[in-house]
């Protein structure tokens, strides 16, 4: 499989998906998309990297264990549930802000977090796991 | 359409359940996999196909137009698809592991816990 | 005011023994078998609580208090405390003082003494709960609590299997009498209404004259005889002797086995006086006290004689709570108070004997008296109580028990010489375990005997000499213990004369003749050891053998059955699942009529067929698939399949994700099932396949037929309705899916998320592990080493 054309292009695709995969959460609340579709796409995309170049790079690539990533996600998604609490709200309810940086507005809020949190454990749990099956063939 | 996916359901549960049936667990793998698309379009059907029309509120509008496609068995689905795939790579993790300890992919053989010439047990105090 | 400080005093005496048992390990650890005298603190603490609420009792008077527990129920954590319950309560509280400090002496160079205390006082609050409890509930809590402490107790040496045996036994036996207890408990709050002993005992006749009173009558008895060790329950008592001294003194004394006469003293005046009463408690009472008194004088372990006296006298006990008159209660009430005080005194001789001597066979013992002078003392006080002359309450008693039951007709002259015979056995008995060691030559096995520690001689002493002033100061004695706790059993206020100064009657005729009988069984005890010893071993069988017996063709039955239903093999498994499955789905469907009516020809668009048509031609190709990349691209194809459903049934969220599922699985399994080179085809015979094929097929069409029933019925849209119309409103989002996701259901989403990172952590752990566990012996099949 690891032809020079594949391990070429292989980084850039992956490159790509990664940052559709970003796209694809952030439309999610309006649009087709979010946080587990996209955590899918960007694990995808590690995966192929994986099979193109090896798993060591992918991980040099990553920085962070999978896991690290996962464990990451999930208490951005705690957070993002308790942090209504402070506004004395009950837990996980959506809290908004709408603030207007360099003329557009933005929305804010605490289910963006959330799924958020979605996306990291999506990408942090399956890529671990399609890196760890990989590795294994390397051996 | 919902007697055809009835009939999609149900052919699809019936090739999973003979594929857990067997003793081969590369077989039972592959019925698992299965079995999760059957549950997955069952929940699907059950909250009827009336309308094709994806649930998405169109821009500056507060609810849907058009009569739009069920959006609960859509979200309990999504979840439910990435959930079986984390149990179904866990599974084939393990039937792996199991096939390299004990050196066979037939269930009848795998029988650590189970060992087939348990003797009486003790009768002592 | 007075119902506070009953309240507040009740429960520090309830939990005094508790609180004590949970610092006993530490105390020992700082202050070493001092600790002793520190724990004794707790139960003369509860005994001093529990005597400041003797004036009120014995005026007649009742104190209760308690709290809510489980008010839905009725269920109430309440106690009562009466004559009955304060003369018990002040018997566990003061006999458990004077065990601690033995205990503290007996146990003094045991490295678990610590984990001892802390048993011995558990036991003591439960007792002390048992006994002051109102409450059915709470009553059979504490009833099940003394029957787990005392297994503790009990299998204390728990490195010895005859103490484990024993401690099995005596759990097995009380603890299934105590579920007993509690069926019957039940029907009693079912059927009469009544849920505490106070409700019980103001029932008057509502329980006797009950349809249920013979169920009910059956339960009570059976948990008050396995407690109190009725024959042919009687087999756990004897067993018992293998735990520590001091736990036979106390439990085989004053508390444990005297809870089941508690149970039939206190229901008495609800449940007795019944032709079923008088005479079931009289038959096996008397059954037992002729038998175990028998067995005393046969037994050559001075504690198994002591043993054995105590099965016969509570043979005694219930007998005389079966004849039910005023005499025969007042009877059984003396020698309640008088069997605890020199029971628990002998015990306790018996084992400074063993801790002196170093052994308990009565064969090689004698000659003791020199050397242990206090010890003899204190067991010729108690055996002088048991054998019943006077002035020791034994004799108070003993007069009592004559006087209720001189009357000429049979059954009174049965049970008369059932009571004479067993007590000259116990007389005996009595003498063999109090004077036999101790007079005689020393016999050379012996070396060095000698006196204990003053906490091991002060407590037979202390109980020896009560024995004593009990009778002595008899009006005393009457008014604070006896009449209130036998005015409580009889229901009704009693008087109590009898003093230890001789009236010549038929009953001190009847007492003498037991003694002089007494003295003859004592001279005669070798012969009559030999002939019993013989015509035991010719039966061969006995209830102690017999629950050997149970014990293992339990296991049998639990191991066949259990090889039975759990084969060990998967695909059984799988087939019954299915099955079940498979009865679930058309069982109601039938029966509730709700089979789907036959469909319409569904007109779909052309490529919608074709889309089908993918998903169906995908799922044949994973069955008859025979090698692995078939196998893998066909289950791709369904998937991909599904995907295209997905889309064009308007749901592109789910398409977008099962097609990178898709994606993900295919190349996850092809990365594993390549280094499987394993076939995925089913190579067993048709005629195996087939029942499979038919199972499925049955499957397929009960979810098919299920689905098409549910389509068919009109949908209810309130949900869906919901989250279209607030999903911008509330949630600010425009894709509904991804609002109930990430906003309406979080919490769920949430908890996905963990499941997900779980799988993630198990694979992990799963590849990490060393494959090959088991040792060198099974190679690895599929690593070649390197």
């Amino acid at each position: 499989m690891r032809t020079i054309i594949f391990r070429f292009t292989a980084p850039y695709l992956t490159a790509l998906m990664v940052l559709f995969s970003i796209f694809v959460l952030l439309r999610g609340h309006n649009d087709p998309g979010g946080g587990f579709i996209g955590g899918l796409i960007a694990a995808s995309a590690l995966a192929i990297y994986g099979i193109a170049c090896g798993v060591g790079p992918v991980r040099r690539a990553l920085h962070f264990h999978p896991m690290t990533i996962s464990g990451a996600g999930l208490f951005a998604a705690v957070c993002a549930g308790i942090f209504s609490l402070f506004a004395g709200s009950g837990f996980m309810t959506g809290l908004w802000v709408f603030p207007t940086v360099f003329g557009t507005e933005l929305a804010l809020s605490t289910p963006l977090i959330f799924d958020i949190g979605v996306y990291l454990v999506v990408v942090g749990g399956i890529s671990s796991i399609a890196l760890a099956l990989e590795e294994r063939e390397s051996d | 359409m919902e007697t055809v996916l009835s009939l999609v359901v149900g052919c699809l549960f019936a090739v999973s359940l003979y594929l857990l049936l067997s003793k081969h667990i590369i077989r039972m793998l592959l019925g698992v996999v299965l079995l999760s698309n059957a549950v997955n379009i069952l929940i699907f059907t059950a909250g009827r196909v009336s309308s094709v029309a994806p649930p998405l509120i169109p821009p500056g509008a507060g609810a849907p137009l058009v009569d739009v496609a069920n959006p609960l068995p859509q979200a309990l689905i999504l979840t439910a698809i990435v959930i079986s795939f984390s149990f179904f790579a866990f599974l084939l993790v393990l039937a792996y592991r199991a096939y390299q300890d004990l050196g066979t992919d037939d269930t009848d053989q795998m029988r650590v816990a189970e060992p087939e010439d348990d003797g009486p047990p003790p009768l002592g105090y | 005011m007075a119902e506070i400080e009953a309240t507040t005093g009740g429960t520090l005496a309830l939990a005094l023994p508790f609180i004590a048992a949970a610092l006993a390990p530490i105390l020992r650890r700082i202050f070493g078998a001092y600790a002793a005298w520190i724990l004794a603190v707790a139960p003369a603490t509860a005994f001093a609580l529990i005597f400041t609420f003797l004036p009120t009792v014995t005026a007649g008077g009742v104190i209760s208090f308690g709290y809510e527990w489980i008010p839905a129920f009725d269920v109430r954590f309440s106690f009562r405390i009466d004559g009955l319950a304060s003369t018990f309560a002040l018997l566990i509280t003061g006999i458990g003082t004077l065990i601690v400090l033995y205990s503290g002496g007996y146990l003094a160079s045991h490295r678990d003494q610590g984990r001892f205390f802390s048993f011995i006082l558990m036991f003591m609050g439960s007792m002390l709960g048992l006994v002051l409890a109102d409450d059915l509930m709470t009553l059979f809590v504490y009833w099940e609590l003394t029957s787990i402490t005392s297994f503790l107790l009990i299998g204390f040496d728990h490195e010895r299997e005859k103490a484990r045996r024993g401690a099995i036994q005596a759990l097995a036996i009380t603890g299934g009498g105590g579920l007993a207890l509690l069926a019957g408990f039940i029907l009693i709050r079912e059927v009469a209404g009544l849920n505490s002993m106070t409700e019980i005992l103001a029932a008057g006749d509502a329980l006797r004259t009950s349809p249920y009173y013979l169920p009910i009558f059956v339960l009570v008895l059976c948990g008050a005889f396995t407690k109190s060790a009725q024959m042919p329950f009687h087999v756990w008592l004897p067993n018992a002797m293998e735990a520590p001294t001091p736990v036979s003194a106390y439990l085989h004394s004053a508390t444990m086995v005297k809870a089941g006469v508690y149970l039939l003293l206190r229901t008495q005046p609800a449940l007795g006086d019944t032709a079923l009463w008088t005479t079931v408690l009289p038959l096996f009472g008397s059954v037992t006290l002729v038998l175990g008194a028998l067995l005393a004088v046969r037994a050559t372990d001075i504690k198994i004689t002591l043993a054995y006296t105590t099965v016969a006298s509570l043979g005694l006990l219930v007998m005389l709570i079966g004849v039910s008159t005023e005499y025969a209660l007042v009877g059984a009430v003396l020698y309640l108070i008088a069997h605890s005080l020199f029971k628990g005194g002998l015990f306790m001789v018996a084992g400074s004997v063993d801790h002196g001597a170093h052994t308990r066979e009565i064969d090689k013992l004698g000659g003791l008296a020199k050397h242990m002078p206090i010890t003899f003392v204190a067991a010729l006080l108690c055996a002088l109580s048991m054998g019943g002359i006077t002035p020791f309450v034994g004799f108070l008693a003993k007069e009592e028990i004559y006087h209720a039951l001189e009357y000429g007709d049979a059954y009174h002259v049965a049970l008369m010489a059932a009571a004479i015979l067993g007590n000259a056995l116990m007389f005996a008995a009595a003498f063999i375990v109090a004077l036999k060691p101790f007079v005689g030559r020393l016999p050379e096995t012996i070396h060095h005997p000698h006196e204990g520690s003053p906490t091991i001689w002060l407590g037979p002493l202390v109980l020896g000499v009560l024995g004593l002033l009990g009778a002595l100061f008899y009006e005393t004695y009457h008014q604070l213990f006896s009449v209130p706790m036998a005015s409580s059993a009889i229901g009704a206020p009693t008087e109590i004369d009898i003093s230890w100064v001789p009236h010549l009657n038929l009953a001190f005729a009847l007492s003498m003749a037991t003694i002089v009988l007494g003295i003859v069984i004592y001279l005669a005890s070798n012969a009559i050891r030999a002939a019993t010893s013989g015509v035991i071993s010719a039966i061969g069988w006995g209830p102690d053998h017999g629950f050997d017996q149970a014990m293992r063709g339990l296991l049998r039955f639990s191991f066949w059955s259990t090889s039975r239903i759990q084969s060990g093999r998967l695909d059984y498994y799988m087939t019954v699942t299915v099955m079940v499955i498979i009865a679930a789905l058309f069982v109601p469907m039938i029966l509730g009529g709700a089979l789907p009516v036959e469909p319409q020809m569904p007109e779909l668009r052309f490529y919608e067929w074709i889309v089908v048509a993918v998903v169906l031609v995908g799922i044949l190709a994973v069955v008859i698939a025979k090698n692995r990349l078939t196998a893998i691209v066909s289950l791709g194809i369904q998937g991909f399949g599904t995907a295209l459903l997905f889309m064009l049934l308007g749901a592109p969220d789910l398409s977008f994700t099962q097609f990178m599922v898709e994606t993900l699985s295919v190349v996850i399994l092809a990365l594993v099932m390549t280094r499987l080179k394993l076939s995925p085809a089913d190579h067993r015979p048709l005629r195996e396949k087939l029942p499979d094929a038919a199972l499925a097929v049955a499957g397929g069409a009960g979810f098919g037929l299920f689905l098409l029933s549910i389509v068919q019925r009109p949908f209810d849209p309130v949900l869906s309705d919901f989250f279209e119309r607030y999903s911008y409103a509330i949630a600010h989002g425009h894709n509904i899916v991804n609002v109930i996701i990430v906003d309406f259901r979080g919490v769920d989403t949430m908890g996905e998320l963990a499941v997900v990172m779980a799988a993630g952590l198990a694979i992990l752990a799963l590849i990490r592990i060393r494959v090959g566990r088991k040792g060198a012996a099974q190679p690895d099949p599929t690593e070649a080493t390197p």
